[in-house]
């Protein structure tokens, strides 16, 4: 009897914490950590080793899922954007960052496939590549946003075209990068330890979270997302916001252009960024966001990005096959999925309540 | 004028389906007569027509089932993954396990029906949005297959040889080759039951109430609940006839290729969601037709022939037509769409004024 206002004092504690989005993300974190914790501690050693160039490295199971996960999450930023504007997901961003890395490697290296000095500074490669992947963005956003086409379906014809756009730009060529700066961008800037793409993951959070701040594009999103006549009778105009968050997702697919292209120095353009998109969209959705628009919590996605490539890591880390590992991942997104339900979370409130009323009065019978 | 009248009157007295239709329809004959006066010789044989639906069996099926989800408002991109894991499980179970065919088949519905269950289950009843459900389906079922078997096979059975040597003569159709001999055209048996599941799923979303009600669902959830529809049960009905089309189309796919392989069908999701799109489904649900699929399919796979037989055959060009055609077609339904809407509201104006 004594226990029973401090249980509920603890169910409303948890309730309250339970409404916060960005706990789904955290909880899938935290089990995963207490799974490693149990299993395997030396998933979180972390060692200070030097690689072939003499620089300082970190190496670790976890520094490898904050390297790999970088793109993901720069990903998700752009894709957390464009859910909530327009209610629907890019599926071409794989492609994109084919196109995109193609373009960087094509400005690079010139006609030449393999040659002994790049042909343009890498900052132009990467704006000229970047202008590419924003181009694909305005397309998707145009069919969007003027024609009204699903997003699914707008961008499924970028999904489809994509990659042969990509083998055409080079002429199906595959173009070498040999210059050691332009490794820097997906592995160790010499003297900091900390993985490039990370780095550059943060840069752009952090950008975003100034945009986020200091404009009104992410109020305007969520406006479109949830009510677009609303927002339109409010002034706004909602075909111009929708193309713009694809346009900005658009730049976040450069920027992973460059770290993937950057990461081999070269492309293979059937399985650069392969089953990327699928990943990103699960990026959103494990940060607690409605796929169908409206309300968004940009660090919830990040944080479902780099969750993602921690059950990943995990995943082949207990020696699953690489092939095999999409099986699992599909297990645990779908019980993530069921558990965030609203009509199962309804059923399990109403089944505590149900015990809650059935314990007292059993005790007095 | 009284006869631009007529077929302006009779344009907008069409449904947006029948209308989406036979834009297909019309754009499949000109694309074949194009190519027949334009390429000559190898497209005027009727076996070249029977060519693309034989290799295309299979995804005839898989749009029929797509056609049905998009209808009601859904979508389902598992069924590429389910076609691959039917056909990597009925390999193995006819190699290794020393399997028939019959209970191949029945390996193959028992998949599908599997599939279709669980997801139609989470969708309609949990409420969890389709995408997600059947991305997660599509995931489970690729690593699936290659759990089950990592190496692609060849089946050589010899039960199941047979059945898919099997050929089925079209009377008063062949031709006759460079020697003067007559040569049968021929269709598979995958062909006459995608025709057969083409023929049945029109009846059923024409004539039935429960086709009907997939409409109404789809055109709007809100006023079918209100109709008495009972949106949960349809919503479940259509993603679980689609898992089970996927897996018989699987099996289709399968008897076609003769063989088990993780990379089988990839991409096949987004051809079928493509050919419903071309054959003038709309994604947001209420609007198409299984007619109109079957010449998706078809206009889509010859546009493909069409572009590799005319010397464009390095490997990107395929994929940039289909894009290109995709691309096409999505702006002309939303351009139709946009101004049926606008003559519809501007009469009903007139109406009250």
């Amino acid at each position: 009897m004594t226990a029973k206002p401090n249980r509920s004092g603890a169910g409303a504690f948890f309730a309250g914490l339970l409404r916060h989005q960005i706990m789904i993300p955290l909880a899938a974190m935290l089990l995963l950590t207490i799974f490693h914790l149990i299993v395997d501690r030396s998933f979180f050693s972390i060692s200070l080793m030097h690689n072939v160039n003499g620089d300082p490295v970190l190496t670790g199971s976890i520094i490898s899922v904050i390297d790999s996960g970088s793109e993901l999450a720069i990903l998700a930023i752009g894709m957390t954007l464009v859910t909530a504007a327009s209610g629907g997901q890019d599926i071409s961003v794989g492609a994109g960052i084919a196109i995109s890395g193609s373009v960087i490697l094509r400005v690079l290296c010139g006609t030449n496939p393999s040659p002994e000095h790049m042909q343009a500074p890498i900052i132009v490669a990467f704006l000229i590549g970047c202008l590419a992947a924003a181009a694909c963005g305005a397309f998707n956003g145009a069919l969007v946003a003027f024609f009204r086409l699903q997003p699914m379906v707008a961008t499924l014809i970028l999904f489809t075209a994509g990659r042969s756009i990509a083998a055409w730009v080079n002429n199906n060529r595959l173009p070498v990068v040999n210059d050691i700066e332009f490794k820097y961008f997906g592995g160790y800037i010499p003297g900091i330890p900390i993985p490039t793409p990370f780095l550059i993951a943060i840069v752009c959070f952090i950008v975003t979270w100034a945009m986020l701040k200091f404009t009104n594009i992410g109020l305007y999103a969520q406006a479109v997302g949830i009510n677009e006549k609303t927002s339109r009778l409010n002034g706004l105009n909602p075909a111009v916001i929708k193309l713009t968050a694809y346009v900005i997702l658009g730049l976040c697919v450069g920027v992973c252009g460059l770290i993937k292209t950057s990461r081999v120095g070269s492309i293979n353009y059937s399985v650069i960024a392969k089953d990327i998109e699928m990943d990103a969209i699960l990026a959103v959705a494990l940060g607690g966001n409605a796929l169908s628009g409206g309300k968004f919590s940009m660090s919830a996605s990040v944080l479902g990005a780099y969750v993602i490539q921690y059950l990943t890591t995990t995943l082949y880390s207990l020696n699953v096959r690489p092939a095999a590992i999409s099986a699992y991942k599909a297990v645990v997104v779908i019980l993530l999925v069921v558990c965030s339900a609203p009509a199962v979370r309804e059923k399990f409130s109403r089944l505590m309540k149900k015990a809650r009323a059935g314990k007292p009065s059993g005790s007095a019978a | 004028m009284t006869a631009v009248k007529k077929i302006r009157g009779f344009l907008r007295n069409m449904s947006d389906t029948n209308l989406l239709t036979s834009i297909t329809v019309f754009v499949f004959i000109v694309m074949y007569l194009i190519a027949i006066f334009g390429l000559g010789e190898g497209f005027t044989k009727p076996q070249t027509l029977f060519n693309i639906m034989n290799a295309n069996a299979a995804l005839i099926i898989l749009s029929c089932g797509l056609t049905l989800v998009m209808i009601s408002g859904g979508i389902d991109i598992s069924v590429g993954g389910v076609t691959a894991l039917v056909s990597m499980c009925c390999a193995v179970h006819l190699d290794y396990q020393g399997g028939n065919v019959l209970t191949a088949l029945l390996i193959a519905l028992g998949i599908g029906l599997a599939f279709g269950l669980v997801q139609g289950y989470l969708i309609a009843y949990l409420e969890i949005q389709p995408f997600i459900v059947t991305l997660a389906g599509m995931f489970f079922a690729r690593g699936l297959t290659t759990i089950v078997h990592t190496d692609p096979f060849n089946v050589q059975n010899e039960g199941f040889l047979k059945l898919k040597d099997i050929r089925i003569n079209v009377p008063g159709l062949g031709s006759y080759n460079r020697h003067g001999a007559y040569i049968d055209a021929y269709v598979e048996i995958g062909v006459i039951v995608a025709l057969v599941i083409v023929a049945l799923m029109f009846v059923m979303l024409k004539w039935t109430r429960t086709g009907r009600s997939f409409y109404a669902v789809g055109g709007n959830r809100q006023s079918a609940l209100m109709l008495g529809i009972n949106v949960r049960r349809t919503t479940f009905l259509a993603h679980l006839t689609c898992g089970l089309l996927a897996g018989i189309g699987g099996f289709v796919y399968f008897m076609h290729v003769g063989s088990g392989s993780p990379s089988h069908a990839s991409g096949e999701e987004m051809n079928a969601i493509a050919s419903s799109i071309i054959g003038g489904t709309m994604l947001t649900g209420g609007v198409g037709n299984v007619f109109g699929t079957l010449f998706g399919v078809l206009a889509l796979s010859l546009i493909k022939t069409i572009v590799s037989s005319i010397g464009l055959d390095q490997a990107w060009w395929k994929d940039i037509t289909v894009a290109a055609m995709l691309c096409i077609f999505l702006i002309v339904q939303s351009v139709i769409v946009a101004v049926r809407k606008r003559i519809g509201v501007s009469a009903s104006k007139q109406k009250t004024g």
